[in-house]
This record gives C-alpha cells, sequence and structure tokens, in this order.
C-alpha cells in the first residue's frame, strides 16, 4: 500500500537522508508554530467571545517583555535551521575530487549524456552504485533544471556555460529524471531516468553499450580535425600557447588580470576567443562558433584535461 | 499667502498643503525614475565589467564633440530652468515667458543634436539590428553597447520630449498671467522634473561617451 | 439607494447617474468601485482558467488540452491573478476607498492621477486579452530567458507591453497614497494615531514606488530583444539569462509584499474590531510592517539557489530570508495576543481574519522550508512552491481582501450582505482551500514539478483530490459575487457604523457623501479607542 501512496520519494542518495531529517524538522516546527497558534485562537475565540453587546474590554496595549520573547525566540530557530541547511548546501555545491564526471546537454526536449569512457545516452543516464558522480552541464538553447527527486538534487542548465552538480545513489534501481525550468511546449514531456547498477552490471553495461571511443580520443581527433594544432602545439610553442599541463592552473592574460582554466574558460576560448588573450600572444585566434557542437566542445575539453595527466605521468618517471 | 480658491483643488485645505503636496509628489516621481533608470545602468554596469574592450571600441565610436556640446546644451538649459522658476516665484511675467522659452529652445537643440548622432550612427551601421556591421572580432559585443546607447538615450530622450512639452504648456499659461508668487507649484515642480532629467544625462555621458579608452 | 423610504440623501453613488459621471470621476470612492468592478472580472478570468488546469491535471495523461495549449493557460492564470487582480485588489479597491476617509480628508492629493491609474490599468488589461485572444503567450508569468526573449513563438511583446502599461497604474497608485497619507491627514492624526490599515498601505505604496520601475524595464528589454535581437539576455550573442532572473525578481519578489501586506492592514483592523480592543503590540506591527517592506527587498536571489549563481550569494539570500519571515511571525502572534481578553463576535468579517491568520501562518511557516538551502534545492520549482504562494495570495490575501470587502460593504453600499449566506460561504471557501492545495504540499515534496500537464501515474489521486478541492472554490467564490450583487438591491439598509468599529470612515453615512465629511474631523484619540462609550453601534 505503502509503495502506492508515499508522502516522500525513495531515498536513493547519500544526501536524501539528510535532507529529509531537516525537511522533518521543519515539519515538526510548522507543526508546532501552526498547532499553537491555532489552539490559542480557537481557545481565546471561544473563552472571550461576545456575551452581551454592550461589554468593553479593557485595552491592553501592549508588552514589550513578550515582543522580544517572541523576537528572539523564531529568529533563534530560524538561524539554527538556516545553519543547518547552508551547511548541507555546501555540501550539495562541492563535488568530491573522486568523483566520475558525467557531460549532460539538455536542449528542448531531451537530455544527452556522454560518459567519459565515450558512451553516450539519451533520456537515459547509468551510473553505478555507492560512487560520487559529477555532472558537468550546459544547455543548447534555453534553460533547463535536471532533477531527480529520489536523490533530492536538483541544478539548473544554462546555456552559455557549464553549471556542475553531483550525487552519490545508494540505492539500486530506475529513478525518475524530470527538466524542472519551464522550456516551452514539451517541457513536462522532458523526463527520462536514472539507472542506478551494481559496479559489476555498471562495468557490463558500459562494455556493452555503443561505444565511441572515450571523450579525449575523440576530442583529439577533433583538435587536429578543426585545426586547432597548427597554432597549439604540445612541444615548443606555436602561435598560440601551448595547452598541456593548462587544464586547472592560473592564465596571466593580457589585461594583466590571471584567471583559471577551467570548462568554462575553455568553451569561452573557442567560441569568443578574442573575450580573454593570454599575456603575450596576439589577438589572432579564430571564433569556431558555429563549427563545434556543445559535444564537440565536451570532447575537446576532456582531450585538454587529458593534457595534464600526461603531463603528471610525464613528470614521474 | 493669500487664499486663491480658483487655484485650490477642492482635496486641500490650503494653499500650503498643495504645494507641499504637489512637491513630494513629484519627488516621489522623480524616485520611481531614478529607479527605472538605474535598473538600465545596473545592467550596463554588468556588461562593461564582462566586455572592456568592446565597450570601449563602442564607445570609441560615439561622437564626443556633439556629446560635450549636448552636455553643455543641458546643462545651460537647467540654468535657465531654474531662472524661470525664480521668474515666477517673484511674479515676473516676462522672465518666465523668457526663460522657459530659452528653455525649450535648448532642449530642442539637445534633441536635434541628438538627432543628428543618430543618423551618423545609421549611416555608420551602428544601429543594432539586421543593419549593423562593425570591422572588429569583437563585434557582437560592440553591438550590445550599441544596444544600450540607443536604448539608454532613446528613454532619455522620451523623457525630454515630455518635458519640453511640459515646457509648452507652462508657456502657454505663463503668458496669460497664471503664475505669481502666490501659485507657481507647476513651474516649481516642472523644474524639478527638467533637472531630474539633466542629471540621468549627466550620469549617461560619461557611462557612454567616456568608456576608458586605451589602446590594446 | 436611501436611508429610509421617503427620504432621499445625496451620496458618492447617486451624485450623477450617467455614463460620463461615472467614466470621468474624480472621487476616489467611485474610482474604487470602478476598480472593483475591473478586477472582479480579471479574477473570474483567472478563476476559469484554474478550472482549466486542475481539470487537466485529473488524469495523468495530457487528454484535455494539448501541451501548447497547457503552457499558455498557466502564464495567463498567472499573468491575470498576479498583475490584474492581487496586485490592485485590496489597495485599488479598499485603499482608494478608505485611506482618504480614514485620515480624515476630502479626496487622495491627486484624483485626476487616480482615475489616470484605473485607465493606465484597463489599457494594460486590454493589451493582455488582445494578446490571450490571439494566440496567447506561453513563457510562464516569470518570462525567463532566453525562452521568452529568443525561443517563444507566442504573443510575448504583446503581452510584456500589457504588464508594462499596468505597472504604471501601480506607481501612480502608491505615489498618491504616499502622498495623501504624508500631506492629508486631519488635525490631531498623528503617525502613531493612525489605523494600522494605512501603516500597511504606507510600506505597500513604498514598495510600488520602488520596485516596480525596475521591472518596467527589464520587461521592456525583453521586449527590445524579442523585437530587435539585442542581445542583452542572449547568450549567443553574448547577453546572460541569469541577469534577467536577478532584475525580474529584484521586483517580483517584493511584489508578492505588496500583495500581502493591505491584507495584514486590513486584518488589523477586523481583528481590533470583533474583539473590541486595540491591536496588541500596535507600535511593533506597524513597525514590522515597513521591517518588512524594506527587508523584502534583500530577498530576492532566495528564487535562484539553483541557478547557477554563486553558493556564498545563496548562503546571504538565505538567512535575509529568514529575517523577513520574523515580523510577519511576530504580527501572527500580536494578532492572537489582541484576542486575550477582548470580546469576540463571529461576523464574517471575523471568519475571514481567521482563516486569514490560520492560512498565512501554514504558508508563511512553508515559506521556511522555501527559505532553507538544502530543502529548496529538492522542493524548488515542484508543487510545494504552487502550495505555499497560494496558502499566501489564496489563503491569505484573499481571504484578508475579501473580509475587507464584507467588513466594508455596508459602509461603501449603504447595504448589508447576507450574514447566513456569507458565513456559508467562508466555511465553503476554508474547506475548499486546504483541499486543493494541502495535497501539494505533498506532491511537491515528492517531486512534481510546476507547470506540467502530465505526471507520473502513481500521484494521480493526490492531483484528484486537488482538482476536487477547486470546484469547491469555485463555488465558495461564487457565492459571494452573488448574494453581494443581490444585497444592492435587497439587502438590509446600513446606518453609518452596524459593526461599531472606531474610525473615522465610520463617522460618516452609508454611503458617505461625496466629499466624505461634512466638517474636517478632528482626531483626539488613539485607533482603537474601543473603551469609550462613543465607539458605539449606529
Amino acid at each position: 500500500m505503502w509503495d502506492r501512496f508515499r508522502l516522500f520519494p525513495e531515498q536513493a542518495s547519500t544526501l536524501a537522508g539528510k535532507v529529509d531529517s531537516l525537511f522533518l524538522l521543519l515539519v515538526l516546527i510548522s507543526a508546532f508554530f501552526a498547532g499553537l497558534i491555532f489552539l490559542l485562537v480557537a481557545v481565546f475565540a471561544i473563552k472571550y467571545r461576545r456575551r452581551s453587546d454592550t461589554e468593553r474590554p479593557r485595552p491592553i496595549h501592549g508588552s514589550t517583555g513578550l515582543e522580544i520573547f517572541w523576537t528572539v525566540i523564531p529568529l533563534g530557530i530560524t538561524l539554527t535551521v538556516f545553519g543547518w541547511g547552508a551547511t548541507l548546501y555546501f555540501t550539495m555545491s562541492r563535488p568530491p575530487a573522486t568523483s566520475m564526471e558525467v557531460f549532460v546537454v539538455g536542449k528542448q526536449w531531451m537530455w544527452k549524456f556522454q560518459h567519459p569512457t565515450g558512451q553516450r545516452e539519451i533520456n537515459e543516464l547509468h551510473v553505478p552504485l555507492n560512487r560520487p558522480v559529477k555532472l558537468t552541464m550546459t544547455s543548447e538553447d534555453v534553460i533547463h533544471s535536471f532533477f531527480v527527486p529520489a536523490f533530492r538534487m536538483k541544478f539548473d542548465v544554462v546555456p552559455g556555460r557549464y553549471t556542475t552538480t553531483w550525487f552519490q545513489a545508494t540505492k539500486t534501481g530506475d529513478f525518475h529524471l524530470f527538466c524542472s525550468q519551464y522550456c516551452g511546449t514539451s517541457h513536462a514531456l522532458m523526463g527520462g531516468r536514472v539507472v542506478v547498477m551494481e559496479q559489476g552490471d555498471y562495468e557490463r553495461w558500459l562494455s556493452g553499450a555503443v561505444s565511441e571511443e572515450s571523450l579525449a580520443a575523440a576530442g583529439e581527433k577533433l583538435f587536429g580535425r578543426l585545426g586547432c594544432s597548427s597554432c597549439h602545439q604540445r612541444v615548443g610553442t606555436g602561435r598560440g600557447p601551448s595547452l598541456v599541463g593548462l587544464f586547472g592552473n592560473r592564465v596571466k592574460l593580457t589585461t594583466g588580470e590571471t584567471v583559471g582554466a577551467d570548462e568554462t574558460y575553455i568553451r569561452e576560448s573557442i567560441l569568443n576567443p578574442q573575450a580573454k588573450i593570454v599575456a603575450g600572444y596576439p589577438p589572432i585566434m579564430p571564433t569556431f562558433k558555429g563549427l563545434i557542437s556543445e559535444e564537440g566542445l565536451i570532447q575537446i575539453i576532456a582531450y585538454i584535461k587529458s593534457l595534464r595527466i600526461e603531463e603528471k605521468a610525464k613528470a614521474e618517471p | 499667502m493669500a487664499e486663491h480658491p480658483s487655484t485650490l483643488a477642492h482635496q486641500f485645505d490650503d494653499v500650503e498643503q498643495q504645494h507641499e503636496a504637489s512637491n513630494l509628489g513629484m519627488w516621489v516621481f522623480l524616485i520611481t525614475e531614478i529607479m527605472f533608470f538605474g535598473g538600465v545602468f545596473t545592467l550596463f554596469t554588468v556588461y562593461v565589467s564582462a566586455y572592456p574592450e568592446a565597450f570601449a571600441q563602442g564607445s570609441g565610436h560615439l561622437d564626443l564633440a556633439l556629446g560635450t556640446v549636448n552636455t553643455a546644451v543641458l546643462l545651460g538649459s537647467s540654468f535657465t530652468m531654474a531662472m524661470a522658476v525664480r521668474s515666477a516665484q517673484t511674479g515676473r511675467r516676462n522672465g518666465q515667458v523668457v526663460y522657459l522659452l530659452l528653455t525649450m529652445f535648448l532642449g530642442l537643440v539637445f534633441l536635434g543634436i541628438k538627432a543628428v548622432e543618430y543618423l551618423h550612427k545609421f549611416e555608420q551601421h551602428l544601429v543594432p539590428g539586421p543593419n549593423f556591421s562593425f570591422a572588429s572580432p569583437l563585434a557582437k559585443n560592440v553591438q550590445l553597447f550599441f544596444s544600450f546607447y540607443f536604448a539608454m538615450t532613446g528613454l532619455h530622450a522620451l523623457h525630454m520630449i515630455v518635458g519640453v512639452g511640459i515646457l509648452a504648456v507652462l508657456l502657454v499659461q505663463a503668458w496669460r498671467g497664471r503664475y505669481t508668487a502666490d501659485y507657481c507649484t507647476p513651474v516649481e515642480v516642472s523644474g524639478l522634473y527638467w533637472h531630474f532629467v539633466d542629471i540621468v544625462w549627466i550620469f549617461l555621458f560619461p557611462f557612454l561617451y567616456l568608456v576608458a579608452r586605451h589602446a590594446t | 439607494m436611501s436611508t429610509s423610504v421617503g427620504e432621499w440623501r445625496q451620496h458618492y453613488l447617486n451624485a450623477g447617474y450617467s455614463v460620463r459621471s461615472w467614466l470621468l470621476t474624480t472621487d476616489h470612492k467611485r474610482i474604487a468601485i470602478l476598480y472593483l468592478a475591473s478586477i472582479t472580472l480579471f479574477f473570474l478570468l483567472g478563476g476559469v482558467l484554474a478550472g482549466l488546469l486542475r481539470l487537466e491535471l485529473l488524469t495523468p495523461h495530457g487528454d484535455l488540452v494539448q501541451a501548447e495549449t497547457y503552457n499558455k493557460l498557466f502564464t495567463l492564470h498567472g499573468i491575470t491573478m498576479i498583475f490584474f487582480f492581487l496586485i490592485p485588489s485590496i489597495p485599488a479597491v479598499l485603499g482608494n476607498f478608505l485611506v482618504p476617509m480614514m485620515i480624515g480628508a476630502r479626496d487622495l492629493a491627486f484624483p485626476r492621477l487616480n482615475l489616470a491609474s484605473w485607465y493606465v490599468y484597463v489599457l494594460g488589461g486590454s493589451f493582455t486579452i488582445v494578446a490571450a485572444v490571439t494566440g496567447g503567450v506561453d513563457t510562464g508569468w516569470t518570462f525567463y530567458t532566453p525562452y521568452s526573449s529568443t525561443y517563444a513563438n507566442t504573443n510575448v511583446i504583446l503581452t510584456a507591453l500589457g504588464v508594462f502599461i499596468t505597472g504604471f497604474s501601480s506607481i501612480l497608485t502608491g505615489l498618491n497614497f504616499i502622498v495623501t497619507i504624508h500631506k492629508m491627514r486631519a488635525p490631531g492624526l498623528t503617525w502613531s494615531r493612525l489605523p494600522l490599515f494605512i501603516w500597511a498601505h504606507y510600506a505597500t505604496s513604498l514598495i510600488m514606488v520602488l520596485g516596480t520601475p525596475v521591472l518596467a524595464v527589464t520587461i521592456l528589454l525583453v521586449a527590445l530583444e524579442r523585437g530587435l535581437g539585442i542581445g542583452i539576455f542572449d547568450p549567443v550573442l553574448g547577453g546572460d539569462p541569469v541577469l534577467f532572473q536577478h532584475l525580474f525578481w529584484f521586483y517580483s519578489h517584493p511584489a508578492v509584499y505588496i500583495m500581502i501586506l493591505p491584507s495584514m492592514g486590513v486584518v488589523s483592523e477586523l481583528i481590533a474590531c470583533f474583539s473590541r480592543k486595540r491591536i496588541f503590540g500596535y507600535n511593533v506591527v506597524a513597525f514590522s510592517s515597513l521591517m518588512i517592506a524594506a527587508l523584502g527587498f534583500l530577498v530576492w536571489g532566495h528564487h535562484m539557489f539553483v541557478s547557477s549563481q554563486s553558493m556564498y550569494a545563496g548562503m546571504i539570500f538565505s538567512l535575509l530570508s529568514f529575517l523577513v519571515a520574523i515580523p510577519s511571525a511576530i504580527k501572527v502572534f500580536n494578532w492572537t495576543a489582541t484576542l486575550y481578553k477582548g470580546s469576540i463576535a463571529y461576523q464574517t468579517p471575523m471568519l475571514y481574519a481567521f482563516g486569514f491568520i490560520g492560512l498565512f501562518t501554514i504558508g508563511g511557516l512553508t515559506g521556511l522550508f522555501l527559505a532553507t538551502l538544502a530543502v529548496d534545492v529538492h522542493v524548488h520549482d515542484t508543487y510545494f512552491v504552487v502550495a505555499h504562494f497560494h496558502y499566501i495570495m489564496v489563503g491569505g490575501a484573499i481571504m484578508g481582501y475579501l473580509g475587507g470587502l464584507h467588513f466594508w460593504w455596508p459602509k461603501m453600499t449603504g447595504r448589508m450582505y447576507p450574514e447566513g449566506w456569507a458565513r456559508v460561504a467562508a466555511a465553503i471557501l476554508f474547506v475548499g482551500f486546504n483541499l486543493t492545495f494541502f495535497p501539494q504540499f505533498i506532491l511537491g515534496f515528492l517531486g512534481m514539478p510546476r507547470r506540467y500537464h502530465v505526471y507520473p501515474p502513481e500521484w494521480q489521486i493526490l492531483n484528484v483530490l486537488s482538482s476536487a478541492g477547486a470546484s469547491i472554490l469555485g463555488v465558495g467564490y461564487l457565492l459571494p459575487v452573488i448574494y453581494l450583487l443581490w444585497s444592492l438591491r435587497y439587502g438590509a439598509i446600513a446606518g453609518p457604523n452596524p459593526w461599531g468599529a472606531t474610525g473615522l470612515e465610520w463617522q460618516t453615512p452609508s454611503p458617505p457623501p461625496t466629499d466624505n465629511f461634512e466638517k474636517t474631523p478632528v482626531v483626539t484619540e488613539e485607533a482603537y479607542a474601543y473603551s469609550l462609550p462613543e465607539a458605539s453601534r449606529g
């Protein structure tokens, strides 16, 4: 019976239970205060009902003590709840370093997923149990939002930038995926599911799923095909700065400021190269807007990321 | 102050109350205008920090000379407006008419110069839309600059046109001797409006025309 | 209307019967009636739209209307209810009628501006109606970019212009109230003697005047972007779609306080009258109205916890959102304390006041859930939010409006409404409301997103309960329309003060003469001086 009539969704992630506990606290606080007010109003309304048309209650102006009391107590309660919520939110906003990465592209009206090992999915995302998964997401058109109630997780998917969120699934099974930011006609149909599998099953699925090469390998091919390698050389420097070891480091620009080279920086440098010019280089990089898709961008980024790993590997004999 | 029933609206108890209410009303209205323009200025500030180079390029294509002249014109018109208000407060009809005319004239000069600037932009293909073209890799963001330019100066010009219209009405009434030391509230209150539109330009000018231009 | 058979007295309703005398009136009371008629029409329209939405949601599949139609229905429902019903409702009807009367003035400071505000409202409304019948708009009332500015294929510009125009109606009303309250109080009526209804409208007017212009410029830019492709919010052209959200919510959050503060002002009047006692903690309640207005401008980012604003910005907005709840809570405690040792009567206005306290408390408490960052991540953009704001807007604001309408009906029309029917309607509304919206809290927590016309079948039971409640709610709203109209002709004649309430408006005949007071009253007492014999029935 409880399957048919639930009051809350399954708890299928590490954070779901924590969110539910906080929610329960809020329910109890609300029930207490609502009950208190209802009770007082009912009792007063009945006990002090008008018995004669001429009765005149004594005017009571107020009580500073009471005002302080019922200001401070709610303040204390709300600050406590705030603190708990903010702390949990902090955790929600910080994907663990060991996260497995999945790239998400939302578009009207479907979800496209790319695993780092190259598997692509549409509207279905297979993930392993008990491993943190970090989602790097962007939209091809309007703002969408990636929502899995069972994980108590949601984040907007915005065109023109990458947004990230993460989860760690604690139960196998199929879980609803919804788009939760109105995005046009078929917004309500832009759903799917997240399929959580045991590690072994997941690996079997990976090898069975239609897989092209890994994202990084695809990116390397694209890098060559689009002519990037003519300016960005692996060894030494060409007309453009070398990209080896770029990802995750700081970059000095011609304007003097220093920025971090993350996914957003790389994406912008490909689509709008004049926005940030590396110090010491001329502004001659052409834009690749219209020549590369969101998926292509993700592949190039994966490739550039891999150049960091290689450098580290080279440094350790 | 003597009572002038013909100029005292029925909801007010006395002329002083009416005067204070009209003034407060205009100030509240101007505050709404500050919030209105403030919204666009905030947006502009966000984007000029995001695309400093493109905005500098766009700003460099504005006619600084004409903009400066217009600034002087508007400042002058605020002076003549203040003189018109003074003339109304001292009941000098001739002064009112002359200064209101001068203010209108300067306002129209401003609008005329603005029209010339807009025409130049049109000829240089700097009007955002299908005809926009700008030789620079940053063209897309330069178009954004010009969108702000036209939106902000356009809204300002609209307020100027309304202002000139108000001045025309005041002029007719002043000519008929309506405004005296006892009743000059419409002139005062319109003066406030005119000064405000002037101040908006004082902010618009540096924001749009004086974006830092340094060679890359 | 006459005070008794055979005796004719001139008042604001019979001072001229021509259409011209109504359409060119500058009498604040007639303008209030003009607003009453127009907002009621929009409310009925919004209600029909809601009915269609709930009808579709009876089944998990999209079988009543197509997806695009559904999207247009909820968009128009939101726009109609927010901009053309809730925001004007109490200020434009009860505020316009009562603000001058409560402070002993003959009219507002700028009567012609007042009439202009009604025409502006009608013009904006007409734009929106035209947009609706010539294809509709499907962006949601929130107009998020880049969907609204680039991708939507519906009447966005027309609707945006309609909302833009109507915003000026709000601004003019707020401006009028601020100047009137500052400059036209009767002799002896100091700020600390003002009825709390006036304090509430003053705070509301501050928000109207400061917030609406920002919405105006934002919506104008969306229209310009759509028409000219200028790229302010379009990422393809270098714009930032999230910036739209900041600008939009900077107005639209304070807007919700525009919708609730006047209702709180009404509730203060009702509780004072029907407990025959001064409001407990008058100073604190007045100050709370101002605090809500001020803090309300600082919390807009709580609509954007998952929009990709910085985590730290989210934390600041969360903290401020908790703080803005405190003055509202204080008001509820003070109203409750007013009942203590009062003399409590149960006429319809008081029933609505009780309903307000109960439902607003629940709505406000669920606001805490949404202010809590980690919880909001889960329930944002779900039916939990829909339930929360309907508890405040319908359970709170509309109950206050109806309570006020019934309370001041005898003053406005010279007639009493039928008390029996009114109590039945209030009860039906209370039951229908809770049945409609409480299941939606559960649906939201289960994960049902908003703006969906289809849903997983396991959620049907809750949706059916909600739709059943909506039909009861519909009946509950129709009843007052019928019996209030009925009372205009057949209701008992009302005297100047049928409730024995304090307040300058009750010192005039019902309905009042055009100039309100024969002689400007002089105030010597604080508000709600109920222990004095003057406060007696008449």
